[in-house]
């Protein structure tokens, strides 16, 4: 996709990118930071060891009110299942059952709206669709005016518990109305990383005071989009128009965790039937990890061989993983290939380089879950 | 005596007697940013003046080094295989990607000099 600079949007931290050297690029429809000084390598390393702030504020960010449990009829995740106080992730489904987007809900304590975050680069039809498909049941209440900070790492929570002191009591994939900074925000221990850490909802006129703060703790650095796609992919986490699309459905995903347990039993999201069919007779493609056996990373669009040279699918994220000094890539497969530990070729640059298949994440997630087993995950 | 000379994609050719050494700027390797990967040239190899002779892959994305005159590969720096970030941290030295013989003079000559590859760097 190409933008031109004109009709480029900015977060409410523009000004505070360029300051920190960020390296300005279209993305999503808006001008964002691909790196700053640090660079791509240190900052995903920083992260991973220390702590990092990303400004998503390019993110969609709505409340849904009214009959919250209208959201079912476009998605197969639990919705009216989710505890107060809890966040969960959700596919949005086309009405053929592929993937529109991939989006986040919450239920804060004490409080009928549900809040969502939807991708930046699907936020404006996602938000339509919902609103035209859930009129007369619930109303959309659009947030431009919301900022959406990152802070991801595993020293996050003694970062934030000095701004928002006891919020890191708050387990993974929790959610609460907080102060940070003295800002009124919604923080959930959520993130796109693999790693512990925070997201942090708070009004745009907030947002550059609470990003300083966080900033001037020594562990912080920003990090930019680079990392977090190299991040992400080492956390096996797909990226929208990547990994997934509205040519992909939940089973070949392989989300289908996503899918609540409740709604397994009574399918009553878009091509639920036929969804549930592929859950119990398979797929003829699905989504897998892959690791090339030499240096060569293999990137988005490298064609994926059998031994024999016949293509069986394709890659759709792939680069370089800076924690494991080795190329990653993920990608479609026929099923009969995506078994761990198959032997398959990535075709880079005309030439059949040697590739295995392997579980996902590449990088162990290392979230804070709850000390005792919980069953809302 | 040495004779160094530019493209106006980034790279630097260093002719020393009859063989001459390619790699890419200062300036391609901030623009790069990281690099991870390198593919260099088979010595042996004919490479033509502005065809694909090296690749070199940041953490974001793939690039090529174009030959920036016809000649024969005469040597690869296969450390770089280990030390992708050689490139990085010694662009201009050793970070070098191969050597060239049989090298164009015609073509080595229509290259920019540093002077005007400084001035072209103004304009971008």
């Amino acid at each position: 996709m190409t933008y031109s600079t004109e009709t480029l949007q900015r977060t409410p931290l523009h000004a505070l990118h360029l300051e920190l050297g960020g390296k300005m690029v279209p993305f999503a429809g808006y001008e964002m930071p691909v790196q700053y000084r640090a660079g791509i390598l240190k900052e995903h390393l920083h992260t991973r060891q220390k702590a990092g702030l990303f400004d998503v504020s390019h993110m969609g960010q709505a409340f849904l009110a009214g009959d919250t449990a209208a959201l079912e009829t476009l998605t197969p995740a639990d919705v009216a299942g989710l505890k107060e106080g809890m966040q969960r992730y959700g596919l949005l489904l086309t009405g053929a059952g592929t993937i529109k987007d991939d989006f986040m809900f919450s239920r804060l304590a004490g409080e009928k709206d549900l809040y969502l975050v939807v991708n930046a680069g699907t936020k404006d039809g996602d938000f339509a669709y919902i609103a035209e498909k859930l009129a007369g049941a619930a109303t959309l209440i659009k947030r431009p005016d919301r900022a959406l900070l990152a802070l991801q790492g595993p020293m996050a929570a003694e970062v934030l518990e000095r701004h928002s002191p006891g919020i890191s009591d708050l387990t993974f994939m929790k959610v609460v109305r907080a102060t940070v900074a003295g800002a009124p925000a919604i923080i959930s221990r959520t993130g796109y990383t693999g790693e512990d850490g925070f997201e942090i909802s708070i009004e745009g006129a907030d947002a550059e005071r609470v990003a300083r703060a966080l900033l001037g703790e020594e562990e912080v650095l920003p990090i930019g989009l680079g990392a977090r796609d190299s991040l992400r992919l080492e956390a096996g986490l797909c990226l929208y128009g990547h990994d997934i699309d509205e040519s992909t459905d939940p089973v070949e995903a392989d989300l289908v965790w996503s899918i609540g347990k409740r709604r397994k039993l009574e399918p009553t999201f878009p091509n639920g039937a036929r969804i549930m069919d592929k859950v119990v007779n398979g797929t003829a493609r699905k989504r897998v990890g892959i690791r090339p056996d030499g240096r060569a990373p293999a990137r988005e669009g490298t064609e994926i061989a059998d031994k024999s040279g016949r293509i069986i699918g394709r890659v759709t994220s792939g680069g370089f993983g800076p924690s494991l000094n080795a190329p990653v890539a993920m990608g479609y497969v026929e099923s009969g290939f995506a078994a761990d530990g198959t032997a398959i070729d990535l075709i880079v640059r005309g030439t059949a380089m040697p590739a295995t298949v392997v579980p996902m994440p590449f990088v162990p997630h290392n979230y804070r879950r709850p000390k005792q087993v919980s069953k809302e995950l | 005596m040495s004779e160094v000379r530019y493209t106006d994609q980034h790279e630097w050719i260093r002719l020393d007697g009859d063989e001459a050494t390619v790699g890419i700027t200062k300036y391609a390797a901030e623009a790069l940013g990281d690099v991870v990967f390198v593919e260099v040239p088979q010595v042996g190899k004919a490479v033509k003046a502005g065809g694909e002779a090296a690749v070199v892959e940041s953490v974001k994305a793939a690039s090529d080094i174009y030959a920036p005159a016809s000649g024969t590969v005469s040597a690869a720096n296969d450390a770089l295989a280990a030390e992708p970030s050689k490139v990085n941290d010694d662009p201009e030295g050793g970070g070098w990607f191969f050597k060239l013989k049989d090298v164009s003079m015609d073509e080595f000559g229509k290259l920019m000099d540093e002077g005007t590859y400084k001035k072209f760097l103004e304009t971008l």
